[in-house]
């Protein structure tokens, strides 16, 4: 009897404490998507009606036209350069990680460790460090203001992070796989093409998702090498945008909800690779 | 006997032949885009020089005594270590207390996750276009708020004035980057051994205990790294910073890489430019050895 009390007890105080922390969790979902609901709401007002009317109260009436305005001002342009960019220097990089990745996980030779060590610091450089030679660098080859220009940094920046997680992820793999294949007369290569690379796919995917999240919202680089609008990224279309009509706020709101949605739909479809890629390599950071 | 070593020899060649030609893309784009320009950085420190203009004036330390004592530099450097701070204090337990519900919770509490990653996929210039809407004096979610709860219209000035333009970006990052530590704490809780919690809980410990002291300790080494990350993420702060008040009022947010930027971008003073990234380098560099050293987790369970 007395034990059954103390059960209720303990019961009543874990729902106490639930329904707290339950309000906390409430409370911090309402400060991470209030500004989501100013940004959508007030991007569907007419430029004056923001303020007459008040931020909170839904569009009266819902006005529309500001997306069709964004759209046939040059908005695909910059949505189509960035989405070029980023698949081509994800592609890119991938192939030149999962490369270094190979023989620093799977094989034995004389400098593996050091060369190991040396690109994991390189995680550690600030790009602005680099910026002004990579600017002069760019400047001389003929690339600045050529949406081209930005691959190899992204390439480059991205690298440290990517070799250190695929070198953790490849490691994982059993070498009997390699060994029976070598028996079957399969070379280094044909085992890297054949058989590690279809093996790390799932690493690779998480690369790509975070990578991919970073560059498409990379913003120094771009504003530094890019100045003319038919080369900029869509990062860089905000500012021109907002250059453009800089009272318009619902306008520009628009903007902002046509440049996110596109990285929020993604995450949605491929969240549970992001938790999963965390587990496999960043963690044993 | 000889045979075997000279096969040894062999393949131990054919594996350094191999090793090489599959390094060698990320070894020279590092090289390329990384380690050179950062030598580089350093050697234009030393000259006088607009970025365009061919005379180019070797002035050896001129431009490092100049960084030490300028005043602008030293009070960016200031709210770097400022931002650096809160930063950690508020990004970094607040990522772990969201972790923890929703380790917690398990899969019924997806739908936390999901929203609560949101702010991570906007990027840095979006969310500064954002807020700067979002802290406007007029029409702002502050000064509605604050005008609703007085009944009638109220101004609230964040970004206009000092302090508050600085503690305003700080909240601003902690919104931007708490999701991506809730997610690395979520794969650290997930890759504690589930036979551990049964182990602790047949052993008579409650899901607190269990918590704090199995868990957390468990995260030790996964705290450390956050930490750095946080640490060194926000002594290298730019673009929203850039974007949404520019450095402003009166130099009160400016930090490190902004002035950099303004120097060499705005000012086309390279040589001194370069002095300040190179400055920002080492300073960034000692403070997160520092940390390194003082900061020692055990590594193994």
């Amino acid at each position: 009897m007395a034990n059954n009390t103390s059960m209720d007890k303990a019961k009543v105080k874990s729902r106490i404490v639930w329904t707290i922390v339950f309000i906390l969790a409430l409370f911090w979902v309402a400060v991470t998507l209030i500004p989501f609901l100013f940004m959508i709401i007030n991007s569907f007002r007419k430029q004056f009606d923001m303020l007459s009317q008040g931020v909170f109260h839904f569009p009266k009436p819902w006005y529309f036209d500001n997306y069709p305005h964004i759209v046939q001002n040059g908005f695909f342009g910059y949505f189509g350069r960035s989405v070029l960019i980023v698949g081509l220097s994800l592609v890119v990089m991938l192939i030149f990680a999962s490369f270094a990745a190979y023989p620093l996980s799977r094989m034995k030779f004389k400098a593996r460790n050091l060369i190991y060590a040396g690109i994991v610091a390189m995680m550690s450089i600030p790009m602005h460090v680099t910026l002004i030679p990579i600017f002069k660098m760019t400047t001389n080859m003929g690339l600045y203001d050529n949406l081209f220009a930005l691959l190899g940094p992204y390439v480059a920046f991205a690298l440290p992070m990517s070799v250190f997680i695929l070198t953790g992820f490849m490691m994982t793999i059993p070498k009997e796989v390699e060994e029976s294949a070598e028996i079957d007369g399969c070379n280094k290569y044909n085992n890297f093409f054949q058989i590690i690379l279809p093996l790390s796919k799932s690493g690779l995917s998480t690369l790509a998702i975070y990578n991919g999240v970073s560059m498409w919202n990379e913003f120094a680089f771009a504003n530094t090498l890019l100045q003319s609008s038919s080369q900029k990224t869509l990062p860089l279309a905000l500012g021109q945008f907002k250059g453009e009509h800089s009272l318009d706020m619902p306008m520009i709101l628009a903007v902002l909800v046509l440049s996110a949605l596109p990285m929020i739909i993604l995450f949605i479809i491929f969240q549970d690779k992001l938790v999963k890629g965390m587990m496999a390599g960043a963690v044993k950071g | 006997m000889n045979k075997k070593t000279s096969l040894e020899k062999a393949t131990s060649r054919s594996t350094a032949i191999a090793a090489t030609i599959f390094l060698f893309p990320a070894i020279a784009m590092i090289i390329m885009y990384m380690i050179y320009p950062v030598i580089d950085t350093f050697v234009t420190s030393a000259y006088r020089w607009n970025g365009i203009s061919t005379d180019k004036i070797f002035i050896g330390m001129q431009n490092w005594q100049d960084l030490l004592k300028d005043a602008s530099f030293w009070a960016a450097f200031r709210h770097n270590l400022v931002v650096m701070v809160f930063s950690i204090l508020l990004q970094i337990p607040l990522g772990l207390l969201l972790a923890t519900f929703l380790d917690a919770g398990g899969r019924k509490f997806n739908i936390f996750k999901v929203i609560w990653f949101f702010p991570y996929l906007m990027s840095s210039v979006a969310i500064a276009f954002l807020f700067n809407y979002i802290l406007a004096t007029n029409g702002g979610i502050f000064s509605e708020i604050a005008g609703f709860l007085a009944g009638k219209k109220v101004y609230v000035d964040l970004l206009g004035k000092n302090p508050s333009a600085l503690f305003a970006i700080i909240g601003v990052m902690a919104w931007q980057f708490t999701p991506f530590y809730m997610v690395y704490f979520i794969a650290g809780y997930a890759n504690i051994s589930p036979s551990l919690y049964e182990a602790a809980i047949i052993d008579g410990a409650t899901r607190r205990q269990y918590l704090f002291k199995i868990a957390i300790p468990l995260l030790g080494p996964i705290f450390k790294t956050a930490c750095t990350m946080s640490m060194i993420g926000s002594l290298k702060y730019f673009d929203m910073i850039w974007n949404m008040t520019q450095g402003g009022p009166a130099g009160g947010t400016e930090l490190m890489a902004t002035y950099m930027y303004k120097l060499s971008f705005q000012r086309f003073n390279m040589g001194y430019g370069s002095c300040v990234a190179a400055g920002m380098f080492l300073l960034i560099t000692v403070i997160a050895l520092l940390f390194q050293k003082i900061f020692v987790v055990k590594e193994d369970y």
